[in-house]
């Protein structure tokens, strides 16, 4: 393949393009051209510009992440914050409610024991009453008792009795 | 049959004199070039210009090629490599883009004639070496002598390093072009036969089916050749320049 001939040639004699030192010069002339040109492209447009924005991408994604963690982190302390008001609260409400509640009991004792206090002296002076009215009675008993025995004594014997000896028998009887 | 080699010819578009005995000329080679590096700066340049945060297609495709030089460096050469990323950049740009152009039928491929491959390896070799040495003085020619090694084979072993060293270069540019021309002759000659084939009736054109079923898939690995020629040439600029950077082995 590589001898095949080819016609261009002007010495006539076949020659391999790629090996043609004639084209040489032009070839390394050119290249020497075109490749500064791209480098000095690349260098100075190509890779600032490219750099910068994914310089600038990668800034924003952190950028973005950055925020959205102190966000994460913001929304997180408003809800401890909340849930320790709410605690904070429930408690109070207990121990409201507990004052409250002793406040009453305490209350409602007192006044049991003043009610309490005070039927306890009505009964202790209606018993004293008692007690004093069964005394009179007792001794209007005796007083009844002597006269009807000594009334009945008389009738039936005629005389009356000594009045010593009635109460004695009457005192007796009572005793029984 | 149609003459393989003829898409490879360089012919003069404007004669523009000689100097010392050469023809300097504007030739299709000098014209395929300047569409590389235009199209390259559309690319990159232009595709770039609306700066857009979300990118567009084409944008994507420039970020994706810096990225993909970028690491490239950086995985073989580290963070100081990234001084020679403009370098780097342009090299492998400018393959990828001569070889990929070269592919469309009735276009000329820059890289398929050795003394562009040649002279983009020794703009390589020549920078090793002088950057080498500026950097790292004297050091840089410890390159030479591995560590670990026995007295009595070591001047075998700098002898053999040496040699490789030198090799660099030729190795760095025959493969590019061998390649880049390979697969154009041989798309070539199979292309042929189609036209061949097609000249001897209706059999002829049911037998040219097969060389157009090999013309197309060969194709394909022409495109992926022009794509992995062109990262071969950069990543062994990248583990070259490696070598300039920390020469120590």
């Amino acid at each position: 393949m590589a001898t095949q001939a080819h016609t261009e040639h002007p010495g006539g004699k076949p020659q391999f393009p790629p090996f043609n030192k004639e084209t040489f010069a032009s070839q390394l002339i050119w290249l020497a051209v075109f490749f500064i040109a791209l480098y000095v492209i690349i260098a100075r447009l190509a890779i600032p510009r490219i750099g910068g924005i994914v310089e600038a991408r990668r800034d924003r994604v952190e950028g973005d992440l950055a925020e959205a963690n102190n966000l994460k982190e913001q929304s997180s302390a408003a809800m401890a914050a909340y849930e320790k008001s709410l605690a904070d609260a429930r408690g109070r409400a207990q121990a409201l409610a507990n004052e409250t509640r002793e406040k009453l009991n305490a209350e409602a004792d007192k006044a049991r024991r003043s009610l309490e206090a005070e039927l306890n002296a009505k009964l202790a002076q209606a018993e004293q009453t008692i007690a004093g009215t069964k005394t009179a009675a007792m001794a209007n008993v005796r007083s009844i008792a002597v006269d009807t025995a000594s009334a009945i004594v008389e009738r039936l014997t005629g005389a009356a009795p000594a009045a010593s000896a009635v109460e004695g028998a009457v005192a007796d009887a009572l005793k029984r | 049959m149609a003459d393989p080699i003829h898409q490879f010819e360089i012919h003069n578009i404007v004669s523009l004199g000689s100097i010392g005995g050469h023809d300097i000329a504007f030739t299709n080679s000098a014209l395929y070039m300047a569409i590389v590096v235009v199209g390259i700066a559309a690319l990159l340049v232009g595709a770039s210009s609306s700066r857009a945060l979300v990118p567009g297609r084409m944008q994507s495709i420039a970020e994706l090629s810096y990225e993909f030089v970028a690491d490239t460096i950086q995985s073989t050469a580290g963070k100081e490599g990234m001084k020679f990323f403009p370098f780097v950049f342009t090299i492998f740009m400018f393959v990828l883009f001569a070889n990929v152009i070269g592919i469309i039928p009735y276009t000329f491929t820059v890289t398929s004639h050795i003394i562009i491959t040649a002279a983009l390896a020794l703009l390589v070799f020549l920078t090793v070496i002088v950057y080498g040495i500026y950097k790292n003085g004297l050091r840089f020619f410890g390159l030479f002598v591995p560590h670990g090694i026995p007295i009595y084979i070591l001047p075998l072993i700098v002898f053999i390093e040496v040699l490789s060293f030198l090799s660099r270069p030729i190795s760095h540019s025959v493969r590019l072009f061998a390649n880049m021309l390979a697969g154009h002759i041989t798309l070539k000659v199979f292309a042929s036969f189609i036209t061949l084939l097609g000249g001897f009736g209706i059999a002829g054109m049911a037998g040219a089916t097969l060389p157009l079923a090999l013309v197309v898939a060969l194709f394909a690995l022409e495109l992926l050749v022009a794509f992995l020629q062109a990262y071969v040439f950069a990543i062994l600029t990248c583990i070259y320049l490696n070598d300039a950077i920390h020469p120590g082995h």
